[in-house]
């Protein structure tokens, strides 16, 4: 392990075959009697054995509901939780209160976005968040469906009109109608920190500070960012970042949705019920002060839990060496795939902000086909449209097949890939 | 998997492009990797039982998809509706086997060389989805034509039901 805090300017290779044994299903054989190859944390990461050694140990000694119940377990159960939520603020920069545990990334996208349908009828403090006829939203067409179809029907409900940047012909987002595109009537700009299928990183303080500039909010997908570089959210010039834990060594099933402290002060909720309530009368109800009014029922505590741990496991590691890991797998992808005949990349050839996504397709060959001949030498690819069909759509690919890496994933398994799709071409006679 | 008829008809398909006239035409898609499927149907009268004359397609997708409809159009072009559906039906037997079921090639012909894709529940919709866009096109087809789909052995709701 590494060096963390005082050695964040100097970047330190990681160890990556110590890593490799914290990662038990590393080892076992898939198809074919093959060494498992796993290029698809971009889907969902592995979990190394301190993150299920986290959530076990909280299940056997700590386990009782959150906030809730009169008793010894109660209270440690409660501390765990909430321990857990400040070590994923120290993670982020942010403060514990800002830190709301949802279910996934999905689910913070989509509370903010009923939270502002809500607002129309939940009191002058909520006013702000209210959108209808004559307001924008402006989402980008790089975006997983998670941050797009959430604002599509928050527009469908609402009245408010959806407007989009383009992406660029190498995938890169095309700002250059910004001025445009943010406006007074923008309500909130909805774009991705990175991209799940081109790795393409927006400039996120830029579109915040044009935002703000015009009284717009804005929220970052993080989906595919906070696993995979570091983020500071004072940094970052966003309202909110939405993200899961189970992209970033941790459990599924928990995911977290950062937002700062006087916007949350203000946000009616979207998820009502248990725990979420200061007064309940059968008339009505009124509700806790932020984190805990936007989580309503028993809390995923154990999921928070092993979050945390990940949160260790990778600041152990220190996330600029996670960052610049990825980054050399990704040139040399995108060096080896780009070198085949008959490979298109889509989005960047460079890794100039650029994460480690590489989506290709092959000529004459469907992805899913690649990917079944990937598989059969052990190799974990995505195929299809990976949550994106707009963004396949503008780059005029179908579908395609993608690789994602992740701090288990080596040089070789890079050449493996390669290997594989020439595989695929001898096999399918396109080469 | 890969059977070398899989292959040809992947490389050859045949019975392709969208021809007229036709009673229907449905497009089909398979959300998870976008796989899209036109097809169109149509009918004949066959001594009072309603008959495929024609089964025309344009098919976007894998391998395994697009010689499916290639060899269900072989298949069952010329076929009464009531005997494609019984192929229809061995084949959705056979695709949700699981690799256990020993297919009848009787019934099944080249369709048999499919038997490997039911070993792989991620691919098992590829191969369905010609199929099920050309039951969706013959129930409308049937409809237009005023004939009972269910009289005709089917409805429409049971094509849902077998959706997979």
């Amino acid at each position: 392990m590494t060096a963390q805090g005082e050695a964040a300017t100097a970047v330190v290779p990681i160890d990556v075959e110590a890593i490799r044994a914290d990662f038990p299903i590393l080892g076992r054989a898939v198809r074919g009697g093959n060494r498992l190859i796993y290029l698809d944390s971009g889907a969902t990461s592995q979990k190394p054995r301190q993150v299920l050694d986290a959530e076990r140990d909280f299940y056997t000694t700590h386990n009782a509901a959150a906030h809730r119940g009169a008793h010894l377990l109660g209270e440690e159960a409660t501390d765990a939780y909430e321990a857990a939520r400040a070590r994923i603020a120290t993670f982020l920069n942010a403060n514990p209160g800002e830190i709301v545990f949802t279910k996934s990334a999905t689910e913070a996208v989509n509370l903010v976005a009923y939270a502002m349908s809500n607002a129309a009828t939940s009191g002058d403090d909520a006013q702000s968040f209210a959108v209808g006829p004559g307001d924008e939203v402006l989402v980008t067409e790089l975006e997983h469906h998670a941050n797009l179809v959430p604002w599509q029907q928050l527009c469908q409900r609402t009245g408010a009109t959806l407007r989009w940047f383009g992406v660029t012909p190498d995938g890169r987002l095309d700002l250059s109608d910004i001025g445009a595109l943010i406006t007074d009537r923008t309500k909130l700009v909805g774009v991705t920190h990175q991209s799940n299928v081109t790795g393409t990183v927006p400039p996120v303080a830029e579109i915040a500070a044009a935002a703000h500039a015009h009284g717009a909010l804005v929220l970052a997908d993080g989906a595919q960012s906070v696993p995979h570089q570091p983020v500071d959210v004072a940094a970052l010039g966003a309202d909110f970042l939405a993200f899961s834990g189970h992209k970033m060594l941790g459990p599924s099933g928990v995911g977290v949705l950062w937002g700062r402290r006087e916007l949350l002060e203000t946000m009616p909720p979207f998820i009502t019920g248990g725990s979420m309530i200061e007064v309940v009368r059968m008339e009505g109800s009124t509700f806790l002060p932020p984190p805990e009014r936007f989580e309503a029922g028993v809390p995923a505590a154990a999921q928070a839990v092993g979050l945390a741990a990940a949160c260790d496991y990778l600041d152990a590691l220190g996330m600029p060496n996670v960052a610049d890991h990825e980054k050399a797998l990704t040139a040399h992808a995108l060096d080896a795939l780009g070198g085949i005949q008959g490979v298109q990349i889509l989005g960047p050839l460079d890794t100039e902000h650029r994460g480690g996504a590489v989506s290709f397709v092959l000529d004459g060959i469907h992805p899913h086909d690649v990917g079944q001949v990937l598989d059969e030498l052990g190799i974990a690819v995505r195929a299809g449209h990976h949550c994106a069909w707009p963004l396949h759509r503008a780059l005029h690919a179908q579908s395609s097949t993608r690789a994602t890496f992740y701090v288990y994933n080596t040089h070789d398994e890079v050449d493996a890939l390669a290997d594989g799709v020439l595989q695929a071409q001898k096999f399918f006679g396109t080469a | 998997m890969y059977q070398e008829i899989i292959l040809e008809h992947y490389r050859h398909p045949l019975h392709a492009g969208l021809r007229e006239p036709f009673d229907a035409q449905v497009q089909h898609v398979n959300p998870t990797c976008g796989d899209e499927v036109t097809l169109r149907v149509t009918l004949k009268d066959a001594g009072g039982e309603p008959a495929l004359a024609d089964v025309s397609y344009e098919a976007l997708g894998c391998s395994i998809s697009q010689a499916s409809v290639s060899v269900m159009a072989d298949m069952i072009i010329g076929k009464t509706v009531s005997a494609a559906m019984a192929v229809g039906a061995e084949f959705l037997a056979l695709m949700q086997s699981r690799g256990e079921a020993g297919p009848d090639e009787d019934v099944l012909g080249d369709a048999v060389a499919f038997e490997g894709v039911s070993k792989y529940p991620a691919r098992i919709k590829c191969a369905l989805l010609g199929w099920m866009a050309w039951k969706d096109a013959t129930v409308r087809a049937l409809s237009e034509r005023g004939a009972d789909p269910v009289t005709a052995g089917w409805d429409r709701a049971g094509a849902d039901k077998e959706r997979i």
